[in-house]
């Protein structure tokens, strides 16, 4: 976006235009546009055309192989729920299974803060494997380096799952109609409020965990369930179910109207976000998913999640209409109707 | 959350939605200051409810909104030195200066730290004695106890590193400035209910019965912004004009007494400038003589450091409810939500944002 | 600058400045209470960056439900629901 200095009313401070901010990577509004407008078009023809989605589907010689990426920068490394190995073999299996992969093998990649301790390494390596082994994963392949000190935040991970489509399974963003319903696989917010009750500045105690856990054999009961009239699941992470939802309608054209009253949102959660002034509709997850299906299909596939340990908590949050397509509203407490719009940037708590 | 949730009841609101609409005949327009009331008001699109041609002017409530570019500038200028740590509450790190932000400014490798408190701020100084702590103390009256309490603390401490930009600006005299300007439209208000929990309202019965507007003392929640409301509206239909008190589990006439001595023990009233809308007299907080040493623009020398508002911009106009968002030239165009341009469109509560998000176009 | 949330006092020290933790429905966190002397163990105050800046009185929070819940409920039936909405 470019501004005429001459046509401006206002005080037109320099726009940040030449360097990557902190919001970039916090999986809203500028994550998207990073993407987009810098990476996509510098891959030119390598990247093939279509919407963003959580990973990629393509074909070998007739099997159909799910596959996606995804680096894990979260600090601090350990916290309530899990830590960085663990995030990092549930974040890649989830992007595989909200495609409809069946997650077999993963690569494990680090990279290193020279001086980081060893009994730390040990620890998420540690984590790694029984996250894998309990999800019923291969870490197959991978690689380490070591960076100097400054340079990296202690330890990045990076993975890469792969894993085969399930038949039955045709999920894609571009997919809901209106009419759809749009389903919650459980309570929002634990693992970004968790998060940043660790933190320095913002701490506080409290009965918060992350909610890190793999979905995979979550989605696989609702493909049981409702098979290709599961139109499109996605995993909230970053910019939390706002963003995801908001993805999804801009996507698929369509409009989606929550009922603000049926996300559920554990009480020590909601009072974190009060004290910090957050939007829980903001918060990341790391361990449900939502998902638009056809109506006729909605309670099957409802009733298949809740049958399953990772989906006990399972609820419908909304549907899909025809009205202000693109755009999300949620109804709220009083009945009246607001935009919920996607995370502009990095999510500040405010004291406002 | 306990006396939180009960005032988010929707049967309740229902109630007090209808009784004001029987109530209320004419298209009173209302303002409320406060951030936090703006923000549940649109957050719960309260005001899309009201009886028709009832209107809720968002007023200058929100601090970040009305720091001035100048004390912006100098939050910039300071937070750019490589031994300076700079400390913020979230709200002020996307505020556009004349030239930067404090995001862009950490985003090259300036200190800046987001903290929830000013003690944070404190603890950090403490624990990093090599650093100059710079806490940027931004704020109504509500704010001040905390930031009151933090200078006393450094200087108990004998703290050498740590100093405060302060940008406090008061209630009162910015809403008889609103109802000062020849085109005010306002004929109630909502005071905030957190300032006044510590200053009282004894402030607003002179403006009051100067003026002949009700004005109520009024929460935060769903339930309390609506009974603010049908306070406001019966005094305005019966013809009344007094100070009254509907946040009644926080807030008495006199106020907290121990929170104002150590705001006048602190702090002394100055002229202040508000973004937008230029200087109103004794409208801030600034250092009291005695605790100069912390003055964080005496420390770091910018003192003389000047900016001049762009005489065309809007937002004086949309902080007094002259205007509204969509008056602006540069509205949801060169000023959105990712590129904001003035402050009303930085806070998530700034009257512009809120139009934006609310998807209102030229 | 107005966030401010309730909150129950669950454990006060006095070191120089009063300090204490309040419980925010699970949360909790260090709030100075120097502000409010007048608060004492199983009270609730309102907090504001890390301050408690007033009491909450539970008689009057109490009284202001009542007088809600009294309001005449036959007046929204009337209206029905939703409530007609202004046009914008």
């Amino acid at each position: 976006m470019t501004a005429n200095p001459a046509e401006l009313s206002c005080p037109a401070p320099r726009v940040e235009t030449e360097r990557v901010l902190l919001g970039h990577g916090s999986g809203g509004q500028l994550s998207a546009a990073l993407v987009r407008e810098v990476i996509v078009p510098a891959l030119g023809a390598a990247a093939p055309a279509g919407p963003l989605e959580d990973a990629a589907v393509f074909d070998v010689d007739g099997v159909e192989l799910v596959m996606s990426t995804d680096s894990f920068v979260v600090s601090p490394l350990f916290f309530p729920g899990g830590d960085i190995g663990r995030l990092a073999v549930h974040g890649t299996i989830n992007d595989v299974a909200v495609m409809g992969g069946e997650p077999i093998a993963l690569s494990l990649a680090f990279v290193i803060e020279e001086g980081f301790p060893l009994d730390d390494l040990r620890r998420v390596a540690t984590s790694v494997g029984e996250a894998a082994r309990a999800a019923g994963v291969s870490v197959v392949t991978g690689d380490s380096k070591v960076v100097g000190r400054g340079a990296a935040d202690g330890l990045f991970v990076t993975t890469t799952g792969i894993g085969r489509r399930l038949p039955r399974a045709r999920f894609s963003a571009a997919r809901p109609v209106a009419g759809d319903v749009v389903l919650l696989s459980g309570p929002i917010g634990a693992h970004g409020v968790t998060v940043l009750s660790v933190r320095e500045g913002l701490g506080f105690d409290g009965d918060v965990a992350s909610d890190t856990q793999p979905l995979h054999r979550l989605v696989q009961a609702m493909v049981e369930a409702g098979g290709s009239a599961v139109h499109a699941v996605r995993d909230p992470t970053r910019g939390g179910i706002a963003s995801a939802l908001n993805e999804i309608a801009a996507a698929a054209g369509v409009g989606v109207v929550i009922d603000e009253s049926s996300v559920p949102v554990p009480a020590p959660v909601s009072a974190a976000c009060e004290l910090l002034g957050l939007d829980p509709l903001h918060v990341a997850n790391e361990g449900c998913l939502v998902a638009f299906i056809a109506p006729q299909a909605a309670d099957a596939v409802l009733a298949a999640m809740r049958s399953v340990p990772e989906g006990f908590g399972a609820t419908r949050i909304g549907r899909a209409v025809l009205d202000h397509p693109g755009r999300v509203t949620a109804r709220t407490l009083v009945g009246a109707q607001r935009i919920v719009d996607m995370l502009i940037g990095e999510q500040l708590p405010r004291i406002c | 959350m306990k006396y939180l949730d009960e005032y988010r009841d929707p049967g309740l609101a229902r109630r007090l939605l209808a009784e004001l609409h029987t109530t209320a005949t004419k298209p009173w327009a209302l303002m409320e200051v406060c951030g936090g009331q703006t923000h549940t008001l649109v957050r719960q699109g309260i005001d899309e409810l009201l009886p028709a041609g009832m209107r809720m002017i968002h007023g200058p409530g929100c601090p970040v909104c009305v720091t001035p570019l100048e004390l912006l500038d100098k939050a910039l200028r300071i937070a750019e030195r490589p031994e300076v740590t700079f400390t913020s509450f979230g709200d002020m790190l996307r505020v556009p200066g004349s030239n930067t932000d404090l995001l862009a400014l950490k985003a090259r490798g300036a200190d800046v730290r987001v903290v929830y408190s000013p003690i944070d701020a404190i603890r950090i100084a403490q624990r990093e004695p090599d650093r100059q702590v710079v806490f940027f103390a931004v704020g109504f009256e509500t704010t001040a106890p905390a930031n009151a309490m933090t200078v006393l603390r450094a200087a108990e401490l004998g703290l050498a590193n740590f100093s405060i930009l302060v940008s406090h600006v008061l209630v009162p005299p910015a809403i008889t400035a609103i109802l000062d300007a020849p085109d005010c439209e306002v004929q109630g208000f909502l005071a905030a209910g957190h300032v006044c929990a510590v200053m009282g309202w004894t402030q607003y019965e002179p403006i009051a019965a100067r003026y002949g507007v009700p004005i109520v003392v009024t929460g935060f929640e769903p339930l309390d912004l609506l009974e603010g409301i049908l306070m406001a509206v019966r005094q305005l239909e019966s013809g009344r004009a007094t100070v009254e008190n509907q946040y009644v589990r926080a807030v008495r006439r006199s106020g907290n007494t121990a929170a104002q001595d150590a705001i006048a023990r602190v702090f002394r009233v100055t002229d202040r400038a508000w973004r937008g809308i230029g200087t109103i007299p004794t409208s801030g907080l600034g250092l009291a003589d005695e605790y100069a040493d912390f003055d964080a623009e005496r420390r770091f020398g910018v003192l003389d450091v000047h900016a001049d508002e762009h005489p065309d911009c809007i937002a004086g106009r949309i902080l007094t409810g002259a205007a509204v968002p969509t008056d602006c030239a540069a509205y949801g165009s060169a000023c959105t939500p990712r590129t904001p341009l003035g402050a009303p469109m930085v806070s998530t509560e700034g009257t512009c944002a809120a139009y934006y998000i609310a998807g209102r176009t030229r | 600058m107005c966030l401010g949330i309730p909150g129950r006092i669950i454990e006060i020290t006095d070191g120089g400045v009063v300090m204490g933790v309040v419980d925010f429905g699970g949360i909790r966190k260090d709030v100075c209470l120097a502000y409010t002397p007048e608060a004492g163990l199983g009270d609730y105050v309102i907090v504001h960056v890390g301050f408690a800046i007033t009491t909450v009185d539970q008689a009057e929070a109490e009284r202001t439900l009542e007088v809600l819940r009294a309001m005449d409920g036959a007046l929204e039936g009337e209206l029905g629901e939703p409530l007609p909405e202004r046009s914008a």
